[in-house]
C-alpha cells in the first residue's frame, strides 16, 4: 500500500490566520499539501462588490499573501503543493498575481493552475425557467435581474487533473470545500469516478479539516479545559489509498485533537448524515468509526459512498439592499432599560425625518441577545453594564447611510454613561440574498489552464 | 434537573437561513437518555422564541449523537440576518443550557 498522503489545513475562511500557512509548513515540513480555503457560501457575492470598485478584486488577495509568506520554504527546500479556492470570481488574475509573486522569489519553475468552469451566472440569466431556490421552491425569475454571482461547486476531478498536469499551485474558484482535500488524493492514489468508498472517505477527511483549527479545539464545547489553547495548531490529514484517515495536528502546537473534537468536526454544518451530499460522491456518516489511535490522533475509517447527484449544487447570490449595524456601550444602574430606549430613540428620530426601514432590531447584549428569549433566564434588572446593538435594513442606500450618522450622538443626547463610540460610523454594508439551486452535471465544463508554462 | 452540558457536548453550523445542532453524548447511558428524551418536538419547543420553523432529528448511533436541522430559525442567515448571531455560533451552547431530567445514578 502507498504511504498515506499528508495533507494539512491553514485556513478555514476568508479572515483566517494570516502566518498560520507558513506556520504550519515550518511546523510540518513533510506535508505533502497544504489546503486553503476562503470561500464561505456568499464570499463571491463580497468579491462581486469589491469588484465592482476595483476590477482586479475578484480574488482573495490574502492568498497571495499566504504564497509570499511560503515562498522562503519552498527556496529552503520545501516541496508542500497548495490547493486552495481563493480564486473566487477570477481564478486566472490570482494565478496570475502569484506568478508574479514567485517569479520575484526566483521560484518561477512552481507551476500555478487557475480552474475554471464553475461560472455559471450567464446560464442562469439565460434561462426560461428553472433554477428554482433549494431552500423555498420560489422561481428564479423572482430575482433573476438582480443576480449578482452564480456558481456551481465543482468537484476533485478538475484538480486531480491540473495536479497531474504538473501543477505546484491549483487555484479554483467554487468548489466543493472537500474537494480541496479529495482532488490530491484522487491523483495520488489513482482513484476513478466510481470508487464511492474511497472518494466518501477522503471527502469526509476533507470535510474534518476544512475549518481550519476546528478539527484541534476551536469552537469546541470544552475550549476553556483545552491544554495551550492560545495557540491551537491547525489540521492534518494523513489519508490512506483507502480513504480513510488519520486526523492529528503538529507535535507542540495547542489544542487537542481527540475523539471528542473529532466528533465535533464530523457533524459540523451536516444536515442528514446518511446523505451527506458532495460532488465526488454521496456519503453516508453512519458507518464512521473514529478511534484514538496515539496522541492527538484519531482514525476515522468505515465511509461508504454511492454516486454523487447527477447535477451540480450552484451557490447563486442576488441584490437586496443594505444593511448596517451600530453599538454603543451603556453603563449604570437601569442599564438595559435605557440602552433599549436609546436604541428605540435612534429609530423613532430615524423614521419621523422619513427614513423607510424593511427591518429593524434592537438589541442588548449581555442579556442571552444571541438567542432571545431562550437562554436568558437572568433578569436584566441587576446588569450594570450592556452593548447597546441598533440594526437596520432597506432596500435603498440612503436611509442606511442616514441611519449610520445617528449612533454617535447617542453620547450627548442618551443616557449618561454611553460610552465605547470610539470606532467610527457603522459601516453600511450590502445584503446579498442567497440562491441554492441545481444546475445539470451537462450544462458544466470544468477546466484548468497552467498559467506560466512555457508556451510551444 | 441539570444543564444538557453535564451529559453532552455540542456544535451548531449554518445552512442558508436553517442550521444545525450536532448533539454527542458523554457517555453511553447517556446517549440511551439523548436518544428517548431529546425529542424534535422538545426542541422546536425550545427554539420557538427564534422562529424556528420545522425540526428534524437524525440519529448517529455511530457517534453517539443525535444531528437536528433547526428550518429558518436563522432569520435570513449570514447575508441578511440583523441579529448578532446571524450564523448560529451559539444555537449549540443554548441547546446545552436546557434543564434536562437525568436520572443521577445513570
Amino acid at each position: 500500500m502507498p504511504p498515506a498522503l499528508k495533507i494539512g489545513n491553514a485556513s478555514g475562511f476568508w479572515g483566517d490566520q494570516p502566518g498560520a500557512p507558513a506556520r504550519l509548513v515550518a511546523e510540518q515540513p513533510d506535508l505533502d499539501y497544504l489546503t486553503l480555503d476562503y470561500l464561505a457560501e456568499v464570499s463571491l457575492s463580497i468579491m462581486a462588490s469589491m469588484r465592482a470598485q476595483d476590477p482586479a478584486a475578484g480574488y482573495a488577495r490574502d492568498f497571495v499573501d499566504a504564497v509570499r509568506s511560503l515562498c522562503p520554504f519552498w527556496s529552503a527546500g520545501g516541496r508542500t503543493k497548495v490547493v486552495t479556492n481563493a480564486g473566487g470570481l477570477d481564478p486566472e488574475a490570482c494565478a496570475r498575481a502569484c506568478v508574479a509573486v514567485l517569479r520575484a522569489a526566483n521560484l518561477a519553475h512552481l507551476r500555478v493552475a487557475a480552474v475554471a468552469g464553475d461560472d455559471v451566472l450567464a446560464t442562469l440569466k439565460s434561462a426560461a425557467g428553472g433554477f428554482a431556490s433549494l431552500d423555498t421552491g420560489a422561481p428564479l425569475s423572482t430575482v433573476a435581474a438582480r443576480l449578482v454571482t452564480a456558481n456551481a461547486y465543482l468537484g476533485a476531478g478538475v484538480i486531480a487533473d491540473a495536479l497531474l498536469a504538473g501543477a505546484d499551485i491549483v487555484i479554483t474558484g467554487r468548489v466543493a470545500d472537500p474537494s480541496l482535500t479529495v482532488g490530491p488524493c484522487a491523483a495520488r492514489f489513482g482513484w476513478s469516478a466510481a470508487d464511492h468508498d474511497s472518494l466518501a472517505g477522503a471527502t469526509v477527511a476533507g470535510h474534518l479539516v476544512e475549518c481550519g483549527t476546528q478539527a484541534c479545539g476551536g469552537y469546541s464545547t470544552d475550549w476553556l479545559d483545552l491544554a495551550d489553547n492560545l495557540s491551537i495548531g491547525f489540521p492534518v490529514a494523513e489519508v490512506s489509498a483507502d480513504g480513510s484517515c488519520v486526523v492529528t495536528k503538529p507535535a507542540g502546537s495547542g489544542g487537542a485533537v481527540s475523539v471528542q473534537t473529532v466528533k465535533e468536526q464530523l457533524l459540523y454544518e451536516v444536515g442528514d448524515p446518511g446523505s451527506y451530499l458532495s460532488p465526488d460522491a454521496t456519503v453516508s456518516f453512519l458507518t464512521l468509526r473514529a478511534e484514538a489511535v496515539g496522541a492527538d490522533r484519531v482514525r476515522v475509517s468505515g465511509a461508504t459512498g454511492r454516486a454523487p447527484p447527477d447535477s451540480y449544487k450552484v451557490s447563486a447570490t442576488y441584490r437586496d439592499g443594505y444593511r448596517a449595524h451600530g453599538m454603543v456601550t451603556v453603563f449604570g444602574h437601569d442599564a438595559v432599560r435605557k440602552a433599549r430606549r436609546a436604541g428605540d430613540g435612534v429609530l423613532h428620530r430615524l423614521r419621523r425625518e422619513g427614513c423607510v426601514f424593511r427591518e429593524t432590531l434592537v438589541e442588548c447584549l449581555g442579556t442571552g441577545a444571541s438567542v432571545r428569549g431562550i437562554a436568558s433566564r437572568m433578569s436584566d434588572t441587576h446588569l450594570v453594564e450592556t452593548v447597546l446593538r441598533v440594526s437596520v435594513a432597506a432596500d435603498e442606500r440612503e436611509p442606511v447611510e442616514r441611519f449610520a450618522k445617528e449612533i454617535a450622538p447617542l453620547v450627548t443626547c442618551g443616557p449618561q454613561g454611553v460610552t465605547g463610540y470610539a470606532s467610527g460610523r457603522p459601516k453600511v454594508l450590502p445584503i446579498f440574498g442567497y440562491w441554492p439551486t441545481l444546475v445539470p452535471r451537462s450544462a458544466v465544463a470544468p477546466s484548468f489552464r497552467i498559467v506560466n508554462a512555457a508556451r510551444p | 434537573m441539570i444543564p444538557l452540558r453535564e451529559i453532552a457536548f455540542a456544535r451548531s453550523g449554518d445552512k442558508g437561513s436553517s442550521a444545525n445542532i450536532a448533539v454527542f453524548a458523554r457517555t453511553p447511558a447517556a446517549y440511551g437518555w439523548l436518544r428517548g428524551h431529546l425529542t424534535e418536538a422538545a426542541v422546536e419547543a425550545y427554539f420557538r422564541p427564534l422562529g424556528v420553523g420545522r425540526v428534524t432529528r437524525y440519529d448517529v448511533p455511530n457517534l453517539e449523537a443525535v444531528n437536528f436541522v433547526l428550518t429558518g430559525v436563522l432569520a435570513g442567515g449570514g447575508s441578511r440576518s440583523l441579529r448578532v448571531d446571524a450564523q448560529g455560533k451559539a444555537l449549540g451552547m443554548a441547546l446545552l443550557e436546557l434543564q434536562v431530567d437525568y436520572p443521577e445514578s445513570k
